[in-house]
């Protein structure tokens, strides 16, 4: 699964660029983030609380940037143990491009779970990740650029939003509805699946 | 007497008064003092290496009495699991066999894999520090997609298994098959995928285990189909306890379809470590590990072609299989694909030239076995949906089609070419009474009236055949099965008349205790409160081999009815020693002996208390006692046959389909309680259905995580889901087992699939559509529909 997403951001590159290597601005922006700590100029250490559906879990791992190229962008990734909740890794491709004074941010997530939030969450991982996604994005970019953040393109999951496919040897049309309608009905899903998920899980404790 | 209770007879089930009231007893209900509690930690990964694990924090929770690790299992020196059924590869090599660890110590193979057990003094101080055990995981590229698992470049599930084939079998002869494929009029070709399925039994599995230091003995409670075979496999390749030292009790068990036949890690785990640990430890599985890791069904992907003549006549069949096995082999899962797979697809008809070449891959999955069916639902799959298509393609008939090429009544006993030898049949009076039943001839007339609603309205054939009642034990020998397939049974009379049954079959929801009855109140004129059926208890039955395969009736009551026999013939010397008459001047009849022409009689209870208080008695000539056992094996495979119609209704525009129309008409033989029998048949075609419309088990392609791992994803039907059912039968007696019995069990769930997918493609014929993916749920039908306007377009 991936998702994609563009913001604007009133600040000049250099300072955005900079801002995305500092960790008090990461800590305050990635969602659920219990601390991050700094292990070298490339590598933290990080603890993430994260709720999928009804599963929550706090992850403990290392976030690691790579392909550093000031102050065009980097790769941020990170990679953490949920216990008994399984594991979560993913990164984000950031690419920073000036654009009359401002500065816009271009982001490519992809991210992956295992264990149980695979198992019981997976239909909330795509609207999880987007959410989360745009958490630390919206964040970041108020913080940076003082202002509101505009989201340039509405991030939309690049992945068909049906792991349901069957080892299915036609290649299927999308259904021609869902492009238009997906977003909406996307969340909706969500909505009503976290909640029904939620219940569940407390029920079943 | 026993017009109310014997053969035949409609008699409500004993065994639901407790199961309906809540007072059946379950390895979770078992009091044990001083239990423990264990709770395994499972690999969230399909495929990596362990570089470490650390137990050292969750040793220091509340409640931990012991932590078990894969490292411990390989220093004790404890066995593998193993694959009981050895498939020679079309060279004569037995399959591969990887290791089976009973838990992972430097490698995990499958979402799910056991890689540590902890105990401790309650569940949740289980399953907390069970959180606090750090793994340290190297991911691996998981080897996911059944299609691609042989291709050159998957990753590699077992270095034992080069290229992940664990076996390249065939049978018949290819080159024959060919020479007829190009001698045909007309081929048809499928390609279709058996859709992976969990079996979600009610009750999930479970295992409890005390070791007894006084006396050295083991006792493990076991959710199993088999206590007896599940021993003999820990006994004598896992853990190396002998026989007489493990008692194996399956008590009440709540479901299995097959996937409580196999020897599991857990119940081995909990077993070896209760000696370890000094008391008794429990461990239920929660719903999520049932998904996880109870062994799954079916999951082939296959190409298959039929070769016919001008007139409709099958001239050949030719079909490639890949079966997927999942990460490790389970206890019977080589046989599936092979010997209860291939050995079937000559179906009910005369195709007098088969070949059929499977493949076994490994793949990051859950180990995949026998499932309700086990390879003959994949074989109906195969043959009727191939049937089905070529009837359209030729504008023909299916049932015509069918009729034209079924194996004749008059050719039985019936060689096939795929090795079996069916003992009786009579297939066209079998689908002219569903044709009866399902109102065919007014189909098109309901076709029309749907339309009129917007609906597409179709129907669909499948004439099954089975074989079943496992098994001849020669045969299963040199087809390369590792045990004997007889079943026993004991009948122990009392001194004051009543009777217990002990079967080496075990019931988990199958109705033993009201069936087997049955069998003694006719036979022996016993009145059914007199009877007590005891099973699932290795210390108190006869060795026996358990239920699976639609054998309890034909092969364990066969055995009943032969402890009768010597049950009779001991209770004519003694009446007649009583009656003062010859032997032979003795009959047995409604549950009295008689001396033929005169009024002298002692009913059986006299005879049975003469035996335990032999004052009178001919104790020069026979024991004292009534006390009888048998072990029949049986001279075939029984073959139930039969016919199922479904009729669906589908929405076009939301792809939905209901199943509005489902008759069976089946032959089992002789019928001992119909009312079980019906409750066979629906049981089974729900399962049928719910394959076909609804089940799927879904792997990430990739990253091998079980997506459809709850029941938010994985659909199972509901009452709501099928219609009443319409049952007809017909029946032509087993002519080698002494009830004439064929076997229930698993008939629904193997024909339904087809009937519903063929009627699924009948209805959406008129658009174009050749193919629609099992199960057809409303996304797939949707996608079909869509597919065909664009490609039309």
């Amino acid at each position: 699964m991936e998702i994609k997403g563009e913001y604007r951001i009133a600040a000049p590159r250099d300072k955005v660029f900079a801002a995305l290597n500092d960790p008090a601005v990461l800590q305050a922006c990635i969602p659920g983030c219990e601390s991050l700590e700094k292990t070298s100029d490339t590598e933290m250490k990080a603890k993430v609380r994260m709720r999928i559906g009804p599963v929550s879990a706090s992850f403990a791992g290392k976030v690691t940037l790579s392909d550093i190229d000031p102050p065009n962008g980097y790769k941020i990734s990170g990679e953490g143990q949920g216990g008994a909740a399984g594991f979560a890794k993913g990164g984000a491709v950031v690419t920073l491009r000036e654009d009359a004074g401002d500065t816009v941010l271009n982001y490519n997530v992809d991210a992956q779970v295992g264990g149980k939030i695979a198992q019981v969450g997976a239909r909330l991982i795509d609207g999880t990740a987007k959410k989360l996604a745009d958490e630390f994005f919206g964040k970041f970019a108020a913080m940076v650029g003082g202002a509101p953040p505009v989201a340039a393109v509405g991030g939309t999951p690049s992945a068909d939003a049906a792991p349901t496919a069957a080892p299915d040897t036609l290649a299927p049309p999308s259904p021609p509805a869902a492009a238009a309608q997906r977003g909406y009905r996307h969340w909706l899903v969500i909505g009503i699946g976290a909640a029904v998920l939620i219940l569940i899980f407390l029920a079943s404790r | 007497m026993t017009a109310a209770t014997g053969i035949g007879a409609r008699v409500l089930r004993t065994e639901d008064k407790r199961f309906l009231t809540g007072t059946g007893r379950y390895v979770d209900d078992l009091p044990l003092a001083r239990a423990t509690y264990a709770h395994f930690v499972r690999s969230p990964h399909a495929h990596a290496k362990i570089k470490s694990i650390d137990t050292s924090a969750a040793r220091a929770m509340p409640g931990v009495v012991a932590i078990f690790t894969g490292k411990d299992i390989a220093d004790a020196k404890v066995g593998g699991l193993i694959c009981g059924w050895v498939v020679k590869d079309k060279h004569g090599q037995p399959h591969k066999a990887p290791p089976h660890p009973v838990m992972a110590a430097d490698t995990v193979r499958y979402v799910g894999d056991t890689v540590a057990m902890v105990v401790a003094n309650s569940h949740d101080e289980a399953k907390d520090a069970a959180e606090a055990i750090k793994v340290d995981y190297d991911a691996k590229p998981a080897n996911v997609d059944l299609a691609k698992a042989l291709d050159k470049g998957a990753p590699e599930v077992h270095p034992e298994a080069p290229g992940n084939l664990i076996y390249d079998w065939e049978i018949g002869v290819k080159a024959d098959v060919d020479a007829a494929f190009a001698k045909a009029a007309h081929v048809t070709k499928i390609d279709i995928v058996n859709n992976r399925l969990i079996p979600n039994a009610m009750e999930p599995r479970a295992a409890a285990a005390e070791y007894d230091k006084g006396t050295g003995n083991y006792t493990l409670w076991s959710t199993s189909q088999n206590p007896h075979v599940l021993r003999l496999i820990l006994s004598a390749f896992v853990l190396g306890i002998p026989e007489h030292k493990l008692r194996v009790i399956a008590p009440d068990v709540g479901g299995g379809f097959g996937s409580k036949i196999f020897c599991y890690n857990e119940e081995t785990m909990v077993t070896w470590a209760a000696s370890r640990v000094g008391r008794p430890i429990k461990w239920t599985a929660e719903r999520s590990e049932s998904f996880q890791t109870d062994a799954h069904g079916r999951d082939h992907v296959t190409h298959a072609e039929l070769a016919l003549d001008k007139d409709g006549k099958f001239l050949a069949l030719k079909v490639e299989t890949i079966a997927n096995m999942g990460a490790y082999l389970s206890t019977f899962s080589t046989a599936v694909p092979t010997y209860l797979y291939a050995t079937l697809l000559a179906g009910q008809y005369t195709t007098p030239l088969i070949y059929a070449n499977v493949k076994a891959a490994l793949t990051n999955t859950a180990p995949v076995d026998a499932y309700r069916g086990a390879g003959r639902p994949e074989a109906t799959y195969v043959i009727e949906s191939i049937v089905s298509k070529a009837a359209k393609e030729l504008k023909m008939d299916p049932a015509d089609l069918r009729r034209k090429n079924f194996i004749p009544s008059t050719a039985f006993p019936y060689q096939t070419p795929v090795a079996l030898q069916y003992d009786s049949g009579n297939y066209p009076p079998i689908i002219d009474e569903a044709i009866k039943i399902a109102d065919y001839k007014g189909f098109e007339a309901r076709r029309a009236e749907a339309k009129s609603r917007g609906k597409l309205r179709g129907i669909g054939f499948s004439s099954y055949i089975e074989a079943c009642g496992l098994a001849p034990s020669q045969v299963i020998g040199q087809l390369g099965g590792g045990v004997g397939q007889w079943e026993s049974a004991q009948l122990k009379f009392n001194p004051t008349g009543n009777i217990q049954i002990l079967t080496g079959a075990h019931s988990h929801g199958q109705g033993h205790e009201t069936t087997f009855a049955q069998l003694i109140s006719d036979k022996l004129g016993v009145p059914m409160d007199q009877i007590e059926v005891v099973h699932g208890d290795t210390a108190t039955t006869p060795f026996g081999m358990g239920s699976y395969g639609s054998r309890s009736l034909a092969v364990g009551g066969s055995a009943i009815m032969k402890a009768a026999d010597k049950i009779i013939a001991k209770g004519k010397k003694i009446a007649a020693h009583l009656m003062e008459a010859s032997v032979a001047d003795v009959v047995f009849e409604n549950g009295t002996f008689k001396v033929a022409g005169t009024d002298k009689a002692v009913p059986l209870g006299q005879a049975v208390f003469a035996a335990y208080v032999p004052h009178n008695y001919p104790l020069a000539e026979i024991e004292p006692g009534m006390d009888e056992n048998a072990f029949y094996d049986p001279a075939n495979f029984v073959y139930p046959a039969g016919t199922q119609i479904c009729e669906v209704e589908i929405d076009p525009e939301t792809g939905v389909v209901e199943v509005v129309n489902h008759t069976a008409v089946d032959d089992f033989g002789n019928i001992i309680n119909p009312m079980i029998v019906e409750g066979q048949v629906h049981g089974g075609i729900v399962q049928g259905v719910g394959q076909a419309l609804l089940e799927n088990a879904v792997y990430d392609k990739e990253t091998g995580q079980l997506i459809s791992g709850s029941y938010m994803d994985y659909t199972m039907p509901r009452a709501d889901d099928v219609p009443s059912f319409k049952l007809g039968y017909k029946v032509t007696p087993c002519p080698h087992n002494p009830l004439g019995v064929k076997g229930c069990g698993e008939a629904g769930a193997i024909a339904a699939p087809a009937a519903v997918m063929n009627a699924v493609h009948d209805a959406l014929a008129p658009l174009g559509v050749s193919h629609v993916p099992m199960p057809a749920t409303p996304l797939n039908v949707w996608q079909a529909i869509h597919g065909a306007r664009a490609a039309a377009e």
